[in-house]
Order: structure tokens, then C-alpha cells, then sequence
């Protein structure tokens, strides 16, 4: 299990997964509550490997059904940080 | 006289020799002669011993001309790969060359240089959760590489579609599909599954496409020369977009025969490998016919110009809740459009008709995919 | 535009010449009443007249050192000769005499001479009346020689060559006469010194000239269907050579397939090739292909005449080994 992580660090760990993803992106500029399909060029391709890569770093279940909880960045850290809450009980 | 006795050497290997020096005693049925050379150099090596027999015309020693050095397996290489083997940093004694009897090119330089560039991306990825990090600045003359290569490839695709549509009398088909039945199928499957083995729609539609092609053969042709023929196998190529721009189509081989999750790993893979550049030439020359999704940028339908000399291209449209009658009642449904591209010489409507019926009638009951 | 056939156009240039320059004459065998082997100067002897329009007798030593003549006595001499084969009964007249006159008196005088002469096989006119001698010409210094491949150059050529101080041969390749092309109906002298770049490309170079370049155009546009775009160079001039053309483009595509009509061994596809060896060896990922005619007489027989001289598929046949393309 990884160790207790701050919110500002599920939000590194966030940016650089889609900076692996998307490398031309501007990852400093993005909106928290705009989907990340909005500002980024993003493909089904892409959101699976980024829900993929998740799953991985955090060790986190991530259904299908919830996928549409991850299209913001503020969506994302909200849904990881309950979701390694409930794991970790 | 064929044949004679080497007597002794008079020279051993390492010795420098001139022309008209005298290295060897043969004895021969008439008399023994001395072996005079006609050239300068350092004995590399005798091939023969002192009391061998040999025929007339048998290489007894290797003479090196002085101020070569030894190249022991010498690397076969093109002169260019190896200056831009300099220029980016690579050794060439570590590559694997592609080309006749292994020998190393420009395109086998720039696929270690660019893999060893993603292995610095990996690197990093590989590290626990850490701080943002930059992303490695790439090399120089890589990345004016891949400016060349994106203009190269704006060029392949205009000289293409400016052929096609030069070439193709194009007709295009259009239906509606209701995309419910599959979609439910798909999540309850994907349901039961961990996330790296989940299915996307878009393999359900690739696997349509290629089974529905069994029905209708003349879409899943080349033209070779001056006739279309039919391909036995169906190796059905996705359109990749690329993310400085431009697309690739490369083929997922005889799709119609891979189960759904197999097309999803080669799948994922093409789309990995298109967009690090590293796409083997066959898989862009092989596919037999081609498809294309523009849904997820919100599109309706797909005109598609056909690629040369494929005779058909396939594309779908964003899927969306809309309203549909089934059974009487106004239901609201996921509803998805297909559009035939195809080429009026080789196929006409009726067929291109029953082909997208095919797809539909198919993908409403997808478990027999 | 005008559509107009490479016969016509060289007729058109043969006109224009004479209509201009009162110097400028026409002769050789059959050019007068039969209106040329090749129907190159029909309807030009009822034009201009017997002084103008010369038959001759069929002596290529002679009619070629007549010109030769003409030309060191102020006058502008058009020679045809019927084809290239025949011209081999001119050779001392042209290796002695127009090529070195200039040379052997100190620049005192020199030979404003044009010959024309048909080439190439490909007709089945068999073995005799079939030889690509291009490059044999091209080894000479002092005279300047072309191929003109389009019907621009079928006519600019000519008249550029006229304005020449020294002796010009021209080597049109008979299965071009009947083909048709565009060009400006008051087209005129075209450049002599350059190589032209017909279509642009970035994975090979086919460097080529005269008959062979509609062959290496097709081929061309067929390999762009498989992903290999050639960038196809008509070399137009053999003498002089412009290296400067065809290294550019090798140093872009880094690979080269020359075609070459003539015989293999000592062809002008090999002065070609030592050329790049010498100018772009660095440049290079593959070793240079040729593809060139086979090394027999040509034959009669036409199935057996196609299997010796370069075709579309042969051409592709070896782009795409050079590409490593299976």
C-alpha cells in the first residue's frame, strides 16, 4: 500500500500522468472544474491508459460506471481521495 | 601442373612484405619454385602449412595493405546512417540493422535514437509518486527530425487523398444505428473486469466492420494495376490521429479472426507505436480497407475520402442519447451514424447497402462477435 | 497551351529557325521530298526550297563533314541524321573535326553545327536501327549533348542549340514522335545547362532522361500508392553534365535508381553513379541501383524487345528492393 498522500500530491501525481499522456499540454494552465477532454487533446484511447495508469500509482478500483468522475481535475483528486479512503478501511 | 607442396614460409604473420618479395618455397612434379608477391603489405595470415598439398590457384596466405586497420565483423552500414549515427549520439556497433544481410540504415539510427528517448519518459514514469517533473527536453536533431517527418507525412496524405479523389468515383451510404443493446452487453462485460483488460465500443465496431466484410468481399479489395482484387484475408485499418497532427491507418491483420479482447490489446498497441513513431512499414501498406471514428470530436458523420488503392472506407459518428421508436414508443436510445465511403468501379449502392445493414444487424447482438 | 505532338514541335522549331535566320539550312537523307524518316520536316521543302531542304546522298561521312563545312563558313547547318546507328559512318567528322577544330586552332574557329539524329529502340526496327549511343557521345569534350523528353524541349532545344558557338547533338528518341503534350504555341528557346526536377518527392531519387522519363514517371506515381514518394530528375542535358541537380536531390532522398536505356556495362547510367559516388557518398543509404537496358543486341521480336529495355514494373522492381520494401 502506498503511503498517505496530501491532496496537493494525488494532484501532482494527476498532472504528470496526463503530461505523459498529452506531452504538448500546458499542464500549468488547467481549469480544475473544466474536463480535461475540453482542454487537452484527449481520445477514449488516452482516458483509459490515464484511468489505467491511476489505478496502478494509487491501487485504487475505478469502475467503468465512475469513469465520468474523473473528466476534472478537481473530480479527480475529490473521487481518488475517497476512493483510497474506503480501500484503506 | 595442378597442384603443389608449400615447402616453408619465409615470412610469418605480422611481417611487412613489398611487391617482388619472395614469402614461400613450393615444390611442384617439375622443380621447386619460389612464391614472388605483387603486392605491399603485412602478412595477415597463412592459410597453408608446410607439407600441404594443395591445388594450383589455392589462397596460401592474406596479405592486409599497410595502414588499414583490422576490422574484425565489420558493421554493415550505409554511409549517411552512419554520420547520423554521429550527429545523434548513437553507436552503431549497438544496432540492429533492418536491411540486406543486416545492413544498418538512416531509419534504423533514428528508431534507437527516438526508443532511447522514450526510455528517458519511462524512467521517470517508473519512479514512485513524485513531483511534477518537467518533460525531458527532447534531442535537437530529433526533433528536427520529427518536424521533417510531420511535414514528409502532411505530403504522403495530400499526394494520396488528391489521387483518390482524383481517381475514386466516391459514393457514400449513411444509416442510423441503435448502439443500446451493445452498449449495455459492453458494460456488463466490462463490469466484471479489471481496468487493463476493459473493452472499448470502438473494437465492438472494428470487429463489425470486418465480420460484415465476409458478406460483402468486394469492399475488402486493392486495386492491383488495373483491377480490384479481392482480398482473401481482412486486415482492417484504424485511423490514428497524431498528436502534432497529420494520422496513420495501420492495419489490425485478419481482424475478422481476432477475438474482441486480442483486437483491444493489438489495438491499444498500434495506437502506442503510431504515436511513438514506431510502425512497421507493412502495417501501413496491408490494411485492405479502412475505418474511422470522429465521435469523440463531436461528429455527426464521416464523409471519408478513400485511401488508395483500398476501395472502401467505413466511419462512425459521436454516439448520443436521442430519441427512438421501438416497438410503438418514443424511447430514447444511444444512437450512433455509419457511413460507407466506397468506390463506384468495383462495388454499386445495392451492395454497399446490404454491407451496412450487415454492421448493424451485427452489432445487435454483440456477443457473437 | 497548345496540344501538339513532339514530330510537330520539333518541325515547329525547324520552322521557326528557318524563318529567322537566313544561315540556318536543313539537311540529311530523305528530309527534302520524303519529308524525313520520322515525318520531322513534312511540307518544309515546299516552304523554304531545294537550298534550304537538302536531300543528300546517303553518306553520313560526307553530309555530316559538309555541315561541318557550312558551319566554319558562317552558315547555321541543321543535320539530320536518320538514326543514331547510322551516324557511327560519321564518327571520324565528329570526334576529329567538329569537336577539336576549335581546340587544334588556338579558338580561331569554331563549328556553330546542330545535329539531330533518332535513338532508342522499342519500335522493333530490330537490332541495327535500336541502340540508345547517347552516352558514347556524352564521353566526348567540345560538343554539347541533349535530350530533349517533352515537347517543349523538342523545339526550345533546337533553337537554343542554334544560338550555340559550338557543335550541339540532339538525340530524340523515335518513340516519342507521336506522343502528345502541352506547351506554348509561341514557346520558345529553352535553357541547355540545367537538369528539370518533373515531380517532386522525398524517398528515392530517379535520375533518368529522353525515352526513359515517361516510363520513370509512371512508375513514379505507382510507387506513391505504396507510400514511396521519387522525386524524378530528366537530366535533359547528358554533356555537360548537371551534377548539381542531381546531388541536391540525393542529399534530400538519400537514395538513387538510375534508368538508362543503353546497355549496362560503360552506360551513362554508370558515369551517373560514379558521379554520386564522388559528390554524395556520405549522403547515401543504399548503394546506387541502375536499370538498364539488357546487355544483347536488341531484339525484333516484340515480347523478346520489352524483356530487354527498362520497364514500368522494373523500375518499381527496384525502387522498392532499394527501399526494402516487400
Amino acid at each position: 500500500m502506498t503511503p498517505n498522500l496530501t491532496t496537493d500530491e494525488i494532484k501532482s501525481l494527476i498532472l504528470r500522468i496526463l503530461g505523459e499522456i498529452a506531452p504538448e499540454a500546458d499542464l500549468a494552465s488547467i481549469k480544475p472544474d473544466i474536463s480535461f477532454r475540453d482542454q487537452l487533446d484527449i481520445d477514449s484511447v488516452d482516458f483509459l491508459n490515464f484511468a489505467i495508469a491511476l489505478h496502478e500509482e494509487l491501487r485504487v478500483e475505478i469502475p467503468e460506471a465512475d469513469y465520468p468522475k474523473l473528466a476534472t481535475l478537481n473530480g479527480c483528486i475529490e473521487y481518488l481521495t475517497a476512493q483510497r479512503q474506503t480501500s484503506q478501511r | 601442373m595442378s597442384a603443389g607442396t608449400l615447402v616453408a614460409w619465409l615470412k610469418k604473420p605480422g611481417d611487412s612484405v613489398k611487391r617482388g618479395d619472395i614469402i614461400a618455397e613450393v615444390e611442384t612434379d617439375k622443380a621447386a619454385i619460389e612464391v614472388e608477391i605483387f603486392t605491399s603489405g603485412v602478412i595477415e595470415k597463412l592459410l597453408v602449412q608446410p607439407g600441404e598439398k594443395v591445388p594450383v590457384g589455392t589462397v596460401l596466405a592474406i596479405i592486409r595493405e599497410e595502414g588499414k586497420a583490422v576490422e574484425p565483423g565489420r558493421l554493415r552500414i550505409s554511409p549517411s546512417a552512419k554520420q547520423l549515427a554521429a550527429e545523434l549520439g548513437v553507436d552503431p556497433a549497438s544496432v540492429r540493422g533492418t536491411g540486406p544481410d543486416g545492413a544498418i540504415s538512416r531509419a534504423d539510427i533514428e528508431a534507437v535514437a527516438r526508443r532511447a528517448r522514450d526510455k528517458g519518459l519511462e524512467t521517470i514514469g517508473e519512479e514512485p509518486v513524485r513531483p511534477l517533473a518537467p518533460s525531458p527536453a527532447p534531442l535537437a536533431p530529433a526533433a528536427e527530425t520529427a518536424a521533417k517527418r510531420q511535414a514528409r507525412m502532411r505530403q504522403a496524405i495530400a499526394a494520396a487523398m488528391a489521387r483518390s479523389k482524383r481517381e475514386i468515383p466516391h459514393y457514400y451510404l449513411s444509416t442510423t444505428i441503435d448502439m443500446g443493446r451493445a452498449m449495455a452487453w459492453l458494460s456488463e462485460k466490462n463490469r466484471k473486469r479489471p481496468i487493463q483488460s476493459r473493452l472499448l465500443y470502438g473494437v465492438l465496431l472494428i470487429k463489425a466492420v470486418a465480420v460484415a466484410l465476409r458478406e460483402v468481399p468486394e469492399l475488402n479489395a486493392v486495386w492491383k494495376g488495373n483491377q480490384a482484387v479481392q482480398s482473401q484475408a481482412i486486415h482492417v485499418g484504424v485511423a490514428i490521429s497524431l498528436r502534432q497532427g497529420g494520422l496513420v491507418a495501420p492495419a489490425l491483420h485478419d481482424t475478422d479472426r481476432q477475438s474482441l479482447d486480442q483486437l483491444m490489446t493489438n489495438f491499444l498497441d498500434l495506437v502506442k507505436r503510431a504515436r511513438a513513431g514506431s510502425l512497421r512499414s507493412s502495417e501501413l501498406s496491408d490494411p485492405t480497407i479502412t475505418v474511422t471514428s470522429l465521435g469523440e470530436q463531436g461528429v455527426e458523420t464521416v464523409f471519408g475520402v478513400i485511401y488508395p488503392p483500398q476501395v472502401a472506407l467505413v466511419g462512425f459518428g459521436k454516439m448520443m442519447d436521442r430519441p427512438w421508436v421501438a416497438e410503438g414508443k418514443i424511447v430514447p436510445r444511444p444512437i450512433m451514424t455509419a457511413t460507407l465511403s466506397a468506390d463506384h468501379r468495383v462495388s454499386d449502392g445495392h451492395r454497399g447497402g446490404l454491407f451496412l445493414a450487415a454492421v448493424d444487424r451485427l452489432l445487435q447482438d454483440p456477443s457473437q462477435l | 497551351m497548345i496540344k501538339i505532338t513532339y514530330r510537330e514541335a520539333v518541325r515547329a522549331g525547324l520552322r521557326e529557325a528557318l524563318k529567322s535566320d537566313p544561315r540556318v539550312f536543313l539537311m540529311g537523307e530523305d528530309v527534302g521530298r520524303y519529308g524525313g524518316a520520322y515525318a520531322c520536316s513534312r511540307g518544309l521543302l515546299e516552304e523554304f526550297g531545294p537550298e534550304r531542304i537538302r536531300d543528300t546522298p546517303l553518306s553520313e561521312s560526307t553530309f555530316v563533314g559538309a555541315g561541318i563545312g557550312a558551319a566554319l563558313g558562317g552558315m547555321r547547318p541543321i543535320v539530320e541524321v536518320m538514326t543514331v546507328n547510322f551516324s557511327l559512318l560519321a564518327l571520324d567528322q565528329i570526334v576529329n573535326n567538329a569537336a577539336t577544330i576549335r581546340h587544334m586552332s588556338g579558338g580561331q574557329f569554331s563549328i556553330p553545327l546542330v545535329v539531330r539524329m533518332a535513338t532508342g529502340a522499342g519500335r522493333q526496327v530490330a537490332a541495327q536501327h535500336s541502340h540508345s549511343l547517347e552516352g558514347w557521345y556524352a564521353h566526348i569534350p567540345g560538343i554539347k549533348v541533349l535530350s530533349p523528353a517533352t515537347v517543349a524541349d523538342a523545339k526550345g532545344m533546337l533553337l537554343a542549340a542554334l544560338s550555340e558557338p559550338d557543335p550541339v547533338f540532339l538525340f530524340e528518341h523515335a518513340f516519342l514522335y507521336p506522343m502528345e503534350g502541352e506547351m506554348d504555341e509561341h514557346a520558345g528557346p529553352v535553357d541547355i545547362s540545367k537538369a528539370a526536377v518533373r515531380r517532386p518527392g522525398q524517398d528515392v531519387t530517379l535520375i533518368t532522361f529522353g525515352g526513359s522519363l515517361w516510363k520513370t514517371l509512371e512508375a513514379s506515381e505507382r510507387l506513391a500508392l505504396t507510400g514511396i514518394e521519387a522525386e524524378v530528375i530528366d537530366l535533359r542535358v547528358l554533356r555537360p553534365l548537371d551534377t548539381a541537380t542531381i546531388l541536391a536531390s540525393v542529399r534530400k532522398t538519400h537514395r538513387a535508381v538510375i534508368v538508362d536505356e543503353a546497355w549496362r556495362t560503360g552506360s551513362f547510367a554508370a558515369e551517373v553513379s560514379a558521379q554520386l559516388m564522388e559528390g554524395a557518398f556520405y549522403d547515401l543509404d543504399g548503394p546506387v541501383a541502375r536499370v538498364c537496358g539488357a546487355e544483347v543486341p536488341i531484339p525484333y521480336a516484340k515480347h523478346l524487345e520489352d524483356a530487354a529495355l527498362p520497364s514500368v514494373e522494373g523500375i518499381m522492381r527496384t525502387v522498392r528492393a532499394l527501399c526494402w520494401q516487400s
